[in-house]
């Protein structure tokens, strides 16, 4: 007679598994973002009281890293012109995953007071996927903050897949990229 | 033989555990130096596990076995050092010279695959924390050599026991000026502060750590606290009497790492030949007058 006390085990499947261990590596992913800071527009006037005394990003557990390989945020503070864009996506493509962008400022949006400029690109979004905007010229520290604690929100939701996209749609970005830059090939002397 | 090991290993991961919540205690207590909130308590856990957490590329397999071998040669130090007086994996084989050795495997590891990345800053770095490693270490040695002579014996749990003994001194005490000398070389030997020439986030981009990301700079964050745990507690044991019981090596153990921390951040940067010059004019000096006082004339407080 088979016994009625226990329910049968459920068999969790593969995918169920990775799921998991997904959930529990998203805990630990955004409770410590680890920064790279891309600061060639003016908002990055705007990190300086994000990270000292004032706001205190290390409270959420955010914090300035020096190369792409060790950040999680790439952190495009600004207008980007043909010259730097080739530059970020090097350094989008160094940095280890899963990696979120976060574009501070109107510039990346639609080009900001640069619109019109010929060697200036407008939508960010064309060449690299991007997680989180904050909107602004420039931002106020508050709407910084703000867009981490978003991007924060975001990672536990599962809505940052900005990394997944670029693997998906990579044929899109690149023939943005090339239609923009020529060739994404960087010549200086660090690059050769 | 086998509980051996399984101590050893467990002093090992005693000490990952402990130098961990420390450093992230001590994070909390430099934000308040700061004036800012700081971190919680366990960020550097939850730091280490979302390294570990992330996809990684690599470099070749020198890039990735040096990682291995730096971390294997670092638990296998910690393995042999003795927390109290009582508390040791391997008896008698607690001699300060076993760690200046094998202190070397784990330094040689990160050196070897730090090259092997071919990163420009990597071999920058290695080189200065080479050079950072033969200026610390003429004056400590010197100094510790004096402590080998004063008490008659080169192992840890000796020293500790002539210490603690009554009539003498903790060598902080009876060597002033060594003391000073070893907490100088400590600062060093973390790549604290003004010594912190070899990582210099802002100049060389984190020196020999530049090319690492994802799992492999998780495992070098895990090396890093278990070789400051072996750093600080030889100065516990050395200079500050060892400890006879297990909370007091913590609150021993507590107090120099935050000593150290706080100093660190009130501090700027030496260029790397202001370093090699520092140690080997002030610290060589007190370190040589403190030996021929202590040896010759017999001066011990």
């Amino acid at each position: 007679m088979k016994s009625t006390k226990f329910t049968p085990r459920t068999i969790l499947s593969n995918k169920e598994i990775d799921r998991k261990w997904w959930e529990i590596g998203d805990f630990f992913r955004r409770n410590s973002l680890w920064l790279l800071m891309y600061c060639t527009g003016c908002c990055a006037i705007e990190l300086p009281p994000a990270m000292t005394s004032a706001y205190d990003m290390e409270r959420l557990g955010m914090g300035p890293m020096a190369t792409p390989r060790q950040a999680d945020i790439l952190l495009v503070s600004g207008y980007l012109s043909l010259k730097t864009l080739r530059r970020l996506i090097y350094t989008y493509e160094q940095m280890s995953e899963p990696r979120y962008v976060v574009g501070l400022g109107s510039c990346t949006i639609n080009g900001g007071i640069y619109h019109d400029s010929h060697a200036v690109i407008n939508q960010l979004d064309q060449y690299i996927p991007v997680d989180v905007y904050v909107a602004g010229c420039m931002p106020n520290t508050e709407a910084v903050m703000n867009g981490f604690v978003d991007l924060i929100e975001q990672i536990k939701l599962k809505k940052a897949n900005g990394w997944k996209k670029y693997h998906k749609n990579f044929d899109w970005y690149k023939k943005n990229q090339l239609d923009s830059l020529g060739e994404v090939i960087v010549h200086d002397e660090f690059h050769q | 033989m086998i509980v051996n090991i399984l101590v050893g290993l467990g002093i090992a991961l005693f000490g990952f555990v402990l130098q961990t919540g420390i450093a992230g205690t001590n994070r909390k207590i430099i934000g308040r130096l700061q004036k800012r909130h700081g971190p919680r308590w366990y960020q550097e856990y939850i730091d280490i596990f979302k390294l570990l957490s992330k996809r990684s590329v690599s470099h070749g397999w020198i890039f990735d076995f040096g990682v291995i071998m730096a971390l294997g040669g670092i638990i296998g130090t910690a393995m042999f050092m003795p927390l109290t007086s009582n508390i040791l994996a391997f008896e008698n084989y607690d001699n300060f010279f076993i760690f200046v050795y094998l202190l070397a495997v784990g330094m040689l590891g990160m050196a070897m695959s730090a090259s092997g990345s071919g990163n420009p800053w990597a071999s920058i770095g290695v080189m200065r924390a080479l050079t950072t490693m033969l200026a610390y270490e003429v004056p400590f040695m010197i100094v510790v050599l004096t402590i080998v002579k004063l008490s008659g014996t080169s192992s840890i749990t000796g020293i500790q026991l002539f210490q603690q003994t009554a009539g003498n001194n903790w060598f902080l005490i009876a060597l002033p000026l060594g003391g000073i000398v070893g907490f100088l070389s400590l600062m060093g030997m973390l790549g604290k502060k003004p010594f912190e020439t070899y990582i210099a986030p802002a100049e060389i981009a984190s020196g020999p750590m530049v090319e690492y990301g994802g799992k492999q700079l998780g495992m070098l964050f895990i090396l890093h606290e278990i070789s400051v745990f072996i750093e600080v507690s030889l100065f516990v044991h050395l200079f500050l009497g060892g400890a006879s019981n297990i909370f007091e090596f913590i609150a021993k153990y507590f107090v120099v790492y935050t000593l150290a921390n706080l100093i660190s951040n009130v501090n700027g940067r030496f260029k790397i030949d202001q370093v090699v010059k520092f140690f080997y004019k002030w610290p060589l000096l007190m370190a040589v007058t403190q030996a021929i006082v202590a040896i010759y004339f017999g001066w011990v407080i």
